[in-house]
């Protein structure tokens, strides 16, 4: 093995070692509630907690909600600004970027501000309003991420050309971005999609402040009052991430056509 | 009135012009062709009759309908790209029958239909594939079929062998004219390949600036060319700076050597006028019919196989012309003094 060879080596070993280590403590730490030997005891406890199924549920229900608002406003907006309104780009851009640079708790702040229940739109007074506050919030945390997914799937796409081609078949809009384009993106919108669920499962700020019982939340109060469960815990949320991530490369590898091979 | 009827069209972006008052009448079942450099707004004019792009004033009509202002979704219009278009996420059969599904057809019409146009193009066997699995050549055809399946009441072809290599071009051309005659749909094809245009059109319009040029037969644009643009961008050709003598005799003085041209020319004496002169026209030597007989040497000779393309220096002027390979006569060697001699109606006075 040659010089440059072992030093690149090192180099891929310490940065495995700086990520894995404090993994491998962590499981380590979760499997260690009783004490003489490792046992599944705090994953029985925390998957067997109905808290734990109730905020989870939520959750993965307010997740896939805010992926269907995402792709809703994402893809006909990205589509439109590459189609028709090229010059508008960075300023689309730009505004899909902010919650990035905005802290969550100025926008829950300004939410709570305007919607509260002594204004002309009182959505934090209900249940429901609450709840759609929730997912419009989350939809403005995963635009980022969504905008740009689906902006990178688009440019792989000759998309004034397809346009134009199902216009002279006879195609509205609606059918054009449902039958012609979100297919072609699917597997960009997919990836955007992963990301937000993995935004939604683990976030906190809003579903504090917006008084909803969330799955982020759970975590935080079984950190508080717990020493094994939240380790657990964590590592289930982070089973659930690289799962997510899995799913991404699984789709994009077995979708039946690819625009990578056109 | 035309079938297809493009009345004072005229297109801007912004301060640029790109149509200028363009007019045509296109008959049921012709084939028309847009022949023009790149810019000339040919596409562009292909894209207003589709519906992509809105006239900044004049008519579209449409077996006597106005459709000017109608979506291109409404047109009726069948369009093949030159990127072919094909949607990759659906499959050949579901491409073809994409239009058919949109105009709510059945779904026993609809696979119906999906065959015939499979049959027409030749690649029955091919329905179950996606567009990455085919061809450059059999997707253009799948689009072609796609275009077609609609029944549309015409046919916009942008291009639509650019980007095939040589002999696929070549095929589907003839493979384009033969469709297109069997189901006698009125076609427009744009292009800037004048081979292609010359080759299968009934009519070719060759555009220039926003303009057309000039409108005609291939015969009636290769032979008598309107303007010098078209002289210039349709074939090879010789043009030969002259001066006007006697405009009503018709005589011209080719550098010092006076030649007559037998007919009434535009102008007045002491004009600097140009010739123009395809290169088939003139032979090598004294011929029956070439009663202009020019005298020169030979500048530059190119074997090209069959043919073999002469420069000869007449007045000071390069003349090209060409003849066929004889295995038993090579040609002749540079700086051989020779006569070439050209019918004097083949001599063109071309418009500015």
């Amino acid at each position: 093995m040659t010089g440059k060879r072992l030093w690149s080596w090192l180099a891929v070993v310490l940065g495995g070692l700086y990520f894995l280590l404090p993994l491998a403590g962590m499981v380590d730490f979760s499997l260690r509630m009783q004490r003489d030997g490792y046992s599944f005891g705090a994953y029985r406890i925390v998957l067997t907690d109905a808290q734990f199924q109730q905020t989870f549920g939520y959750s993965v229900g307010l997740a896939l909600l805010t992926i269907v608002l995402g792709i809703l406003i994402v893809v006909p907006t990205a589509y439109f600004v590459r189609l028709r309104f090229p010059g508008l780009r960075p300023i689309v851009e730009f505004i899909t970027l902010l919650p990035l640079v905005i802290p969550p708790i100025v926008i829950v702040f300004g939410y709570i501000r305007i919607y509260n229940t002594s204004s002309v739109l009182p959505l934090t007074g209900s249940w429901w309003g609450t709840n759609i506050l929730v997912l419009f919030g989350y939809a403005v945390l995963s635009l980022p991420y969504m905008y740009r997914s689906v902006d990178t799937g688009l440019r792989t796409i000759d998309i004034a050309s397809l346009t134009e081609a199902a216009q002279s078949l006879g195609a509205g809009w609606a059918r054009i971005l449902a039958v012609v384009i979100l297919p072609n993106v699917f597997v960009s919108v997919l990836s955007g999609a992963f990301l937000t669920f993995a935004i939604v499962i683990g976030e906190y700020v809003f579903a504090a402040l917006l008084n909803v019982n969330s799955f982020g939340p759970y975590m935080v109060w079984m950190g508080g009052n717990r020493a094994y469960e939240p380790s657990a815990l964590a590592v289930v949320a982070f089973a659930i991430t690289w799962a997510c991530m899995g799913l991404i490369q699984l789709f994009t590898r077995f979708s039946k056509f690819s625009t990578v091979r056109r | 009135m035309a079938f297809l009827d493009i009345h004072h069209l005229e297109k801007s972006f912004g301060a640029m012009r790109v149509v200028k008052d363009f007019n045509l009448g296109i008959e049921k079942g012709e084939f028309v062709s847009f022949l023009g450099p790149s810019g000339c707004g040919k596409t562009t004019v292909l894209r207003m009759v589709a519906g992509f792009e809105t006239p900044t004033s004049g008519a579209i009509r449409i077996d006597g309908q106005d459709v000017t202002a109608t979506p291109a979704n409404r047109r009726k219009i069948g369009m093949v790209f030159q990127a072919y278009a094909l949607f990759p996420n659906l499959t050949v059969e579901q491409n073809i029958g994409f239009g058919l599904r949109v105009a709510g057809e059945g779904k026993a019409e609809t696979g119906k239909r999906v065959a015939e146009m499979l049959e027409l193009i030749g690649l029955p066997q091919l329905g179950s594939r996606y567009p990455f699995q085919l061809s450059g050549g059999q997707q253009q055809r799948v689009a072609l079929a796609r275009a077609l399946a609609v029944r549309p009441q015409v046919l916009l072809l942008d291009e639509p062998l650019s980007a095939l290599d040589a002999k696929i071009r070549i095929s589907l051309r003839e493979e384009i004219r033969r469709i297109q005659r069997d189901l006698g749909i009125t076609t427009i094809f744009v292009t800037h390949d004048q081979e292609e245009a010359l080759s299968m059109s009934d009519r070719v319009v060759v555009m220039h600036q926003g303009v057309a040029d000039q409108v005609g037969t291939p015969f009636e644009i290769y032979n008598r060319p309107a303007t010098r643009f078209v002289a210039q961008f349709v074939g090879t050709l010789n043009l030969l700076d002259a001066d006007l003598m006697d405009a009503a005799a018709g005589h011209i003085r080719l550098g010092d050597v006076p030649v007559a041209l037998n007919r009434t020319l535009p102008g007045r004496v002491g004009d600097r006028i140009s010739l123009a002169l395809r290169p088939e026209t003139v032979a090598l030597g004294r011929r029956e019919h070439g009663n202009v007989v020019l005298a020169g040497h030979i500048a530059e000779v190119h074997f090209l196989g069959s043919v073999i393309r002469i420069r000869v220096t007449v007045a000071g002027q390069l003349v090209s012309l060409d003849t066929f390979n004889q295995p038993n006569r090579p040609p002749p060697a540079v700086g051989t003094p020779v006569e070439v001699s050209v019918s004097d109606r083949d001599l063109l006075v071309l418009a500015a």
